[in-house]
């Protein structure tokens, strides 16, 4: 059994060694969408653009106006008098939000030690528009403070001492660095997509040459075939995956917190069930080009899904099963749970135990549906 | 003409033969554009968090349980010890703890400054960074209510435009719709053509007396009516079942797509003309397409944000206009007025790929 399954390792190895293109995209496409990717890849949310109109012309209102921008987080991109106009600027994207102060803000702010403005957001991005929400709520909640004491010299003793402190502290993360947030889930992607196209493609393109009757007219075992294909490309992707850690950790200066042994423990996991996965779309398909649609079609169901993006949490009940029965949601998860957090192989029980489980259910399933005669 | 629609027919019958490719071009967008719209939203939503109360006094647990009465939050576990909350955030079971200091009621009606430690995750910095922001907001608005004079200082009203619940679907749908009729017309063309050369029928087609542009334009034109057609179902699919809204023109969005459309299936017939194999058309246009439109065309990260030659990358990428093209005519109703330098770089990145295909066409002949 070995003999036949070395030879065929062998074979599907010169086999891929003579497709220069898929060598390039193996080893060279990791490392350059490693190292570009990230650099989009910032939620961060600042220069916020922000349309003022201002009704009252008063020093309360401009300086209302310049703790707003000067706190780091909005760029005043148009000042003026007339709402309308600052409707436009949104609808042209010149805005992302209007700040209107009405006529008599510093009257009713004296008189009243009260006042109203009115903020419109575009929400179309729901993110954006709620951080930009809470981020002038914070910063009117100084101002107010402050106004306090301005209006109320008396009421300064209360304001100032009993006041409240939020501490902020960002574990794992202590320089506040988004590359490290996302790095290791991009890195998760790239294997994933790596893998799971090749093993799809693979045998479906013995199908179309033909070759494939070669093999089934054969005496090797659907056994030995299936795992003469799963090996080469598990060889492979744990390659890309090496590859992909190196410019993780050099040079994007991600620091390994867990275990060596243990990540790459969970990645060979992990890589086993992706490709049998690939292999159960290929097994499916009569085409590459349906093979491809079908990994695509499952590729972008499993990398929107996966948590990277948006959170798992605010998914609505039912998707909430999807994500979870998702493996590159494991796969995100495991990479940054290892390598960020230094989580032992406890935490890790739950994704081991569902990949595993998928990964066999679909080399299973891929070796019996693979049938030698059509 | 004649020899055209014949032609055109005969790649139709070709492309309706293949049953499981229709399923996927057509099952594809709708799966997908009701998946996304309805489950992907960027909304903080009952957001697991642990609690450490040192000081269990009257105030802090009338705060505890105004944090759990939100619907941002979802109060998970109450822990009894730092140290149990990094073994709660190395299992990924929470992604906040909230610590309230012993002595915090006594600082908080004393003179001293009474402190909350918010604990985050950064391990997903993103989700840190929102949450952090909706919790302290939270905090610090129960406190001015009890603390301040009520409705002192100045008080935002909160409009929220175009999409006033958040919800995920108005900036995702315009974002799926660029990127499926993307990668339905780049790839479908480009295999089309490239599978005639591996299989040799090529060299039968150039052969024949037929013109080498009737055989391109006879090979693009079933995915052109095929991609309109799916153009209508998703259109259709967001306004009925996801309810959004088609504020702006229809037939002035029914023409730029038609443009990106074509901008889509030049760019497919162009990786044709330059590959050989399948396998190399198809992943020049995944790595070449996909990723790239996913990640840099602002439909994921803001544009902004970017570095200056990533932002220069994005203008080149056609979905990225088209992305926003559909958003402002849907969501926001704005027209020409607004998207006119929109539209022109659209239609010249058209006319720059026709000339392309037909100059990298001739070439090839020779």
């Amino acid at each position: 059994m070995f003999r036949t399954l070395s030879i065929l390792i062998k074979k599907e190895f010169l086999q891929i060694f003579r497709n220069r293109s898929i060598l390039a995209i193996i080893f060279v496409m990791p490392v350059i969408q490693l190292v570009i990717l990230p650099l989009a890849a910032n939620y961060e949310i600042k220069n916020i653009k922000i349309a003022v109109v201002d009704h009252d012309k008063s020093t309360q209102s401009r300086e209302l106006i310049r703790k707003i921008t000067a706190s780091g987080y909005f760029k005043m991109t148009h000042y003026g008098e007339n709402y309308e106009k600052a409707y436009e600027e949104i609808e042209k994207d010149k805005a992302d939000l209007i700040l209107e102060v009405p006529n008599n803000f510093e009257k009713d702010l004296v008189r009243e030690n009260s006042g109203k403005i009115l903020l419109a957001i575009n929400a179309i991005n729901g993110t954006k528009a709620g951080l930009s929400a809470s981020y002038l709520a914070q910063i009117l909640q100084h101002y107010n403070r402050q106004i306090q004491v301005e209006i109320d010299p008396g009421a300064e003793s209360s304001a100032e001492t009993s006041g409240l402190e939020i501490l902020p502290t960002f574990w794992f993360n202590e320089n506040y660095n988004y590359r490290l947030s996302l790095v290791p889930g991009i890195l998760a992607f790239l294997v994933t997509l790596i893998s799971g196209y090749l093993a799809a493609l693979n045998i479906v393109q013995e199908k179309e040459t033909g070759t494939i009757e070669q093999i089934n007219v054969s005496p090797i075992k659907k056994r030995d075939f299936i795992l003469g294909k799963l090996i080469p490309f598990w060889i492979l992707a744990m390659v890309a995956f090496t590859i992909g850690l190196f410019v993780t950790i050099f040079v994007y200066n991600i620091q390994m917190q867990g275990s060596f042994l243990l990540l790459y423990g969970f990645i060979a996991v992990y890589l086993v069930t992706v490709l049998g996965l690939g292999l159960l779309a290929s097994v499916y398909s009569e085409t590459q080009q349906q093979a491809m649609f079908i990994v695509f079609f499952f590729m972008m169901i499993f990398i929107l899904m996966s948590g990277l993006f948006t959170p798992t949490e605010s998914m609505t009940e039912w998707a909430k099963y999807i994500a979870y029965a998702n493996p590159v949601t494991y796969g995100v998860d495991g990479i940054r749970l290892i390598m960020l957090k230094n989580s032992g192989v406890r935490d890790l029980l739950p994704h081991f135990s569902f990949l595993i489980g998928l990964g066999s259910v679909a080399i299973t399933w891929a070796v019996l549906r693979y049938r030698k005669t059509n | 003409m004649k020899q055209l629609l014949t032609f055109v027919k005969k790649e139709f019958w070709h492309v309706l033969r293949d049953r499981r490719i229709l399923l996927i071009l057509f099952g594809m967008p709708v799966v997908q554009i009701l998946l996304f719209g309805f489950a992907l939203s960027t909304e903080v939503k009952d957001t697991r968090i642990g609690v450490l109360d040192q000081d269990k006094s009257q105030n802090s647990m009338e705060l505890i349980s105004k944090i759990g009465a939100n619907q941002y939050f979802d109060i998970y576990e109450n822990l009894a010890s730092v140290s149990e909350a990094e073994d709660a955030f190395k299992s990924g079971k929470i992604k906040m703890i909230v610590v309230i200091p012993a002595q915090f009621a006594q600082n908080l009606n004393s003179d001293c400054k009474a402190k909350i430690q918010l604990i985050t995750d950064g391990a997903d910095l993103n989700l840190a960074n929102q949450i952090y922001s909706f919790m302290s907001n939270i905090i610090l608005d129960f406190y001015g209510e009890q603390n301040f004079n009520q409705r002192s200082g100045v008080q935002p009203e909160i409009r929220m435009l175009y999409n006033p619940q958040l919800k995920g679907a108005p900036n995702f749908v315009p974002g799926v719709m660029a990127f499926i009729l993307l990668i339905i017309c780049v790839l479908m063309t480009a295999i089309a053509i490239v599978r005639e050369k591996e299989s040799g029928t090529m060299e039968v087609l150039l052969v024949s007396p037929m013109k080498p542009y009737i055989i391109i334009l006879a090979k693009a034109i079933p995915y052109f009516i095929l991609s309109v057609l799916i153009l209508i179902s998703i259109l259709i699919l967001s306004v009925t079942v996801l309810d959004l809204p088609i504020r702006g023109n229809l037939l002035l969005l029914f023409g730029i797509s038609i443009i990106f459309i074509i901008t889509n299936l030049l760019i497919g017939i162009v990786i044709s003309i330059l590959t050989n194999t399948q396998q190399t058309a198809m992943l020049i246009s995944l790595v070449g397409t996909m990723l790239p439109t996913l990640m840099l065309s602002g439909f994921m990260f803001p544009v902004e944000n970017m570095p200056v030659p990533l932002q220069v990358v994005g203008n080149i990428i056609p979905a990225k206009w088209y992305y926003e093209i559909v958003k402002n005519i849907m969501i926001k109703g704005t027209g020409l007025e607004v998207l006119w330098k929109h539209v022109l770089v659209l239609f010249g990145m058209m006319i720059i790929l026709f000339v392309i295909a037909v100059k990298k066409f001739k070439i090839r002949l020779e």
